[in-house]
């Protein structure tokens, strides 16, 4: 299974198996780790699965979709990085994979 | 509690015929029995037209998954105010007001981004600790073994301490704005608050003279940190015309107060139906970090939030044409139990407590939700810290009105 590490805010990181065909976010929230809330439980609905992922990663997490991008564009810290983790699919090619977590979720 | 006793809405709900049945009378809501009219659509038709109701034709959208859908369908169910904007209540075509809330892409994300800042993660932490003083002011000032109106002394005074803060509002005036914010949402009746829409543009007119103050000071002053800074010189609003600036006033003082304003009420109501769960949260104050989501779950302040469709398009089964008005029921989403386990129930220790309607969800998802949750999450630490309990001594009066669920009195007493 890909190992994918989610860095909390403050530093804190947690590196757990997540299985392909998950979304980035489902390995946060299976996983109980803090800082993606994911208040619409995936539906690309609301921002607060926000991460930042790392720039070399950038390329396998595919590219945001529309709906993606004006979720992203109302969240308080967003980058040019910035990814909602709900619509990363976990792949074979996504292990090792390091995603940051904002300040907090909106 | 208000109900007549000789209604039995349980089997009103499941005799009225299907196309008969209207959920969008208000007293459904000011008599707290919309519960099984709401369970009926949901089972029986989760997408259902009602042809005849005082505000109309509507389409009603009632299950959780199917509204999360219908919100990230906004290019086909416009919220835009010419046609109609987000109550399922029309106002005359003329006095239509635009404000963010009721406009669509791209126009609505400009906008809502120029006041954005607002609840940047920063700026909530500046604003936490002036909450918690504030919160400790107003717990510490009320009476001990006396009723009082837990509605009026808390959640509105809280709340507004709060909103004249984000305008930077002289505090002296601020139960200006929680009364413009009944009058905006008031429904028009004889006797009411409002009993016609030309008193309510007075009003209006007024809330608009004394903003305009506030605005030209601040236009010529260096940006600063409040939603008049930000509206005066986010190149998106600072040429906004009269009508505009007014309709995201109206936006941002009944979004800002009177939501959280039902949340604390409802709060205090829940805890005293279910001392079970009053009980836990004393055994441990760190619930209330779970219980403020559910708080906010189980009152749902905005019974709905209303759409109007702008294309024929095919939706759970039926075909919603072009115009149609089309009511997502937040209330209604919040109890399916497809969506939520046992989501009659109040539990302020759910697994995923965040998972609810009442924010919305897509491009119009609540700008100040993070702040309501915080304002609710202090206020009930430092309740834990000073009072054994809150005791309701009479019944809740509740708001009569399609739209805002919520609570005008709560009679509570505090041992001392």
């Amino acid at each position: 299974m890909p190992n994918i590490t989610y860095v909390e805010f403050d530093g804190t990181a947690h590196q757990v198996e997540v299985p392909v065909g998950h979304s980035v976010m489902q390995g946060a929230v299976e996983n109980n780790i803090p800082g993606i809330d994911a208040d619409c439980g995936g539906e690309c609905a609301c921002a607060t699965c926000h991460v930042y992922v790392e720039e070399s990663w950038l390329p396998q997490c595919g590219t945001p979709g529309e709906q993606e991008r004006s979720m992203l564009g109302f969240a308080a810290t967003a980058a040019p990085n910035s990814r909602l983790s709900c619509q990363i699919r976990v792949t074979e090619a996504l292990d090792g994979l390091v995603v940051r977590m904002p300040e907090a979720q909106h | 509690m208000n109900a007549p006793v000789n209604l039995n809405h349980a089997e009103i709900a499941a005799t009225t015929p299907l196309d008969k049945l209207d959920v969008s009378d208000p007293a459904l809501f000011r008599d707290d029995v919309w519960h099984p009219y709401f369970a009926r659509l949901r089972r029986e038709a989760p997408v259902h037209y009602c042809r005849e109701s005082m505000f109309g034709p509507y389409w009603s959208i009632t299950t959780y998954k199917d509204i999360v859908q219908a919100e990230l369908l906004h290019k086909v169910f416009s919220s835009e105010s010419s046609l109609g904007g987000i109550s399922i209540r029309d106002r005359p075509k003329d006095l239509r007001l635009p404000m963010f809330i009721a406009m669509d892409p791209p126009q609505h994300d400009e906008q809502r981004k120029a006041v954005q800042p607002i609840v940047a993660p920063g700026n909530l932490a500046k604003l936490e600790h002036l909450i918690r003083e504030r919160a400790c002011r107003i717990l510490d000032s009320l009476p001990r073994n006396e009723t009082f109106n837990w509605v009026d002394r808390v959640s509105i005074e809280l709340t507004v301490q709060m909103l004249a803060t984000l305008f930077d509002f002289p505090q002296e005036d601020r139960r200006k704005l929680s009364y413009w914010s009944d009058c905006a949402t008031a429904l028009p009746m004889p006797g009411g608050l409002i009993e016609n829409e030309q008193q309510r543009e007075a009003v209006f007119a007024e809330m608009l003279q004394y903003f305009l103050g506030l605005w030209n000071a601040r236009v010529n002053a260096e940006p600063g940190n409040d939603l008049i800074s930000m509206l005066a010189h986010a190149p998106a609003t600072r040429h906004m015309s009269p009508r505009e600036f007014m309709g995201n006033l109206v936006l941002l003082i009944v979004g800002g107060n009177d939501t959280t304003r039902n949340s604390i009420s409802g709060g205090v109501l829940f805890l005293n139906q279910n001392p079970e769960e009053y009980a836990k949260l004393r055994a441990d104050p760190a619930l209330v970090e779970s219980m403020v989501p559910e708080i906010i779950r189980y009152q749902t302040p905005i019974a709905h939030m209303r759409r109007t469709a702008i294309a024929d398009v095919e939706f759970g089964g039926q075909t919603i044409r072009e115009g149609d008005k089309v009511v997502m029921w937040y209330i209604s989403g919040n109890r399916d139990e497809t969506a939520i386990e046992e989501p009659d129930r109040f539990i302020i220790d759910r697994k995923r407590p965040r998972q609810h309607l009442s924010f919305g969800f897509g491009i119009h998802r609540c700008v100040g939700n993070r702040l309501a949750e915080m304002q609710l999450k202090i206020l009930w630490e430092e309740i834990l810290k000073r009072f054994e309990r809150i005791e309701m001594v009479g019944p809740e009066k509740r708001v009569y009105s399609t739209f805002i669920h919520g609570i005008t009195e709560l009679p509570v007493r505090i041992p001392g």
